[in-house]
């Protein structure tokens, strides 16, 4: 896993991706609601993007308390 | 109209007023974030999503809940119901149920048993109390649900619920619960309670907006419930088939996020003054209002007679007097709202034995005072003595 990188986590729902926004802010872990990117999925929802050197902890925080579809890193530069 | 003070006692029906807490929430969300939550990513829709994920977690820390994700938003208690009777009973299966039911549970089940479905209502004492043996002996193979009431609406009898629990519990069958009347009123923890589904409604004890409400769904559960309404979720956009997952399953089309956003300010007011001192206080009303009550010639008090037994809701009736005219007296002279009739539970007033007629019901809530209840039992009095 990249650790310099971003990654976004991806969830079922934008309920799912709330309740673990909240789950990370208690966990004082650094993360950023955002759309889920388009060439990830044409879905209408959000996902929460996190630095690499935080990723292994935001997983830790939200393992079985809310269902992680998947992780994606996103390209490298060319940041929002 | 004439500036008479209005003295509003029907508090079991809807909770009225509501805190100023409830409605500033549901002006400012109206006001600030009624984007679409969550459909479109964008700041203004997150921040609408977020009232309804704080509103979820509110009303999951109120239940004991521990993931608020097993919360679904519904219009309301009896949306809930229909949800869980309509969704989870398939011909042949069984229903155990009390005779002090509200039609919000009366109804479905009685069209489901137009599917095949059998339906046990388990009888109870003419002040509405029931045992929980009688529940655990109407148990056969088939019985696939028991759905009680909290509270009665129409004597405020509080059913033994932790008891039928350990019941439905041991016999491995879904416990469905009706707090529209107790949610907000006495103390709800689903795991101490054994209790598998719990109908609530926003708009009575816990001081919410009409038009709000939910449903808890034990982990499982969902995947043996059909939803009631498909549609749009703003999740898994790309497939033409409903979600399977929580709270989205249930949760189709846009909510009601200004509604949502009082039902979570109505929650953390009932939280912050305390379920405890709301109850002692909707009590002291309620045990003034019972003890003048008796000392009415003519007058009968329906339900426990300790307090303790029943939620600040107390029937009565007048011995020769429409409980109907009763009502409109007490509004047309004095300005006392309340309501009569059969509280759409004709089914309990069969168990107490005021049906067809009703009853006269008050009931209580955290702005009510000891006066007004002072004022409402002199003018019971008043038309009682002059028919
Ligand atoms: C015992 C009981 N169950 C269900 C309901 C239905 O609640 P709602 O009308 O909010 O769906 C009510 C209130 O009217 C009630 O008192």
């Amino acid at each position: 896993m990249n650790r310099a990188g971003r990654s976004v986590i991806l969830f079922e729902s934008v309920s799912s991706a709330l309740h673990a926004e909240k789950i990370l802010k208690a966990g004082g872990i650094a993360h950023k609601i955002i759309p889920v990117p388009k060439h990830i999925s044409s879905d209408c929802g959000v996902c929460i993007r996190v630095e690499g050197e935080y990723l292994e902890q935001a997983g830790r925080a939200l393992e079985g308390k809310v269902r992680v579809l998947g992780v994606r890193q996103l390209p490298e530069a060319k940041g929002r | 109209m004439e500036t008479r003070e209005h003295i509003y006692l029907d508090n079991a029906a809807s909770s009225w007023p509501k805190p100023e807490s409830v409605i500033r929430a549901v002006e400012l969300t109206l006001r600030e974030a009624a984007a679409n939550p969550g459909r479109s990513g964008h700041s203004l829709s997150v921040e609408a999503a977020r009232i309804i994920s704080d509103a979820r977690s509110e009303a999951a820390a109120f239940f004991g809940v521990a993931d608020p994700l097993r919360i679904v938003f519904t219009k309301n208690a009896t949306e809930s119901l229909n949800i869980v009777i309509n969704g989870l009973l398939r011909p042949g299966d069984h229903v155990i149920t009390s005779r002090m039911e509200h039609n919000s549970v009366m109804r479905p089940l009685n069209a489901a048993r137009e599917r095949g479905i059998s339906i046990s209502s388990v009888r109870c004492s003419r002040t509405g109390e029931l045992d929980p043996d009688d529940v655990r002996k109407a148990v056969t193979k088939d019985t696939r649900l028991v759905v009680l009431t909290h509270a009665s609406n129409v004597t405020g009898t509080i059913m033994p619920v932790a008891e039928v629990g350990a019941i439905t519990r041991g016999e491995g069958i879904p416990f469905c619960v009706d707090a529209a009347q107790s949610a907000g009123c006495l103390p709800i923890d689903v795991d101490a309670m054994n209790i598998d589904l719990l109908a609530f409604t926003g708009h009575k004890a816990l001081y919410g907006p009409q038009g709000t409400g939910g449903l808890f769904i034990r982990g499982g559960l969902e995947a043996e419930i059909s939803p009631l309404v498909m549609g749009g979720t703003g999740s898994a956009s790309e497939h033409e088939e409903q979600p399977l997952f929580m709270p989205d399953k249930y949760e189709s089309g846009t909510p009601n996020t200004a509604g949502i956003a009082g039902l979570l300010e109505g929650g953390r007011f009932v939280s912050s003054q305390g379920i405890a001192s709301i109850r002692d206080h909707e009590m002291a009303l309620a045990s003034v209002l019972l003890e003048g009550l008796d000392g009415i010639p003519g007058v009968r008090v329906h339900g426990p007679a300790e307090p303790e037994k029943r939620i600040p809701v107390v029937s009565f009736t007048v011995d020769g007097m429409d409980a109907s005219e009763v009502a409109y007296r007490l509004d047309d002279g004095c300005g006392i709202m309340v309501r009569p009739g059969l509280h759409c539970a004709p089914s309990a007033h069969r168990t107490l034995g005021t049906f067809p007629g009703g009853t006269v019901r008050f009931g209580f809530g955290f702005f009510n005072t000891a006066e007004q209840v002072r004022t409402a039992l002199e003018a019971v009095s008043s038309i009682v003595n002059k028919p």
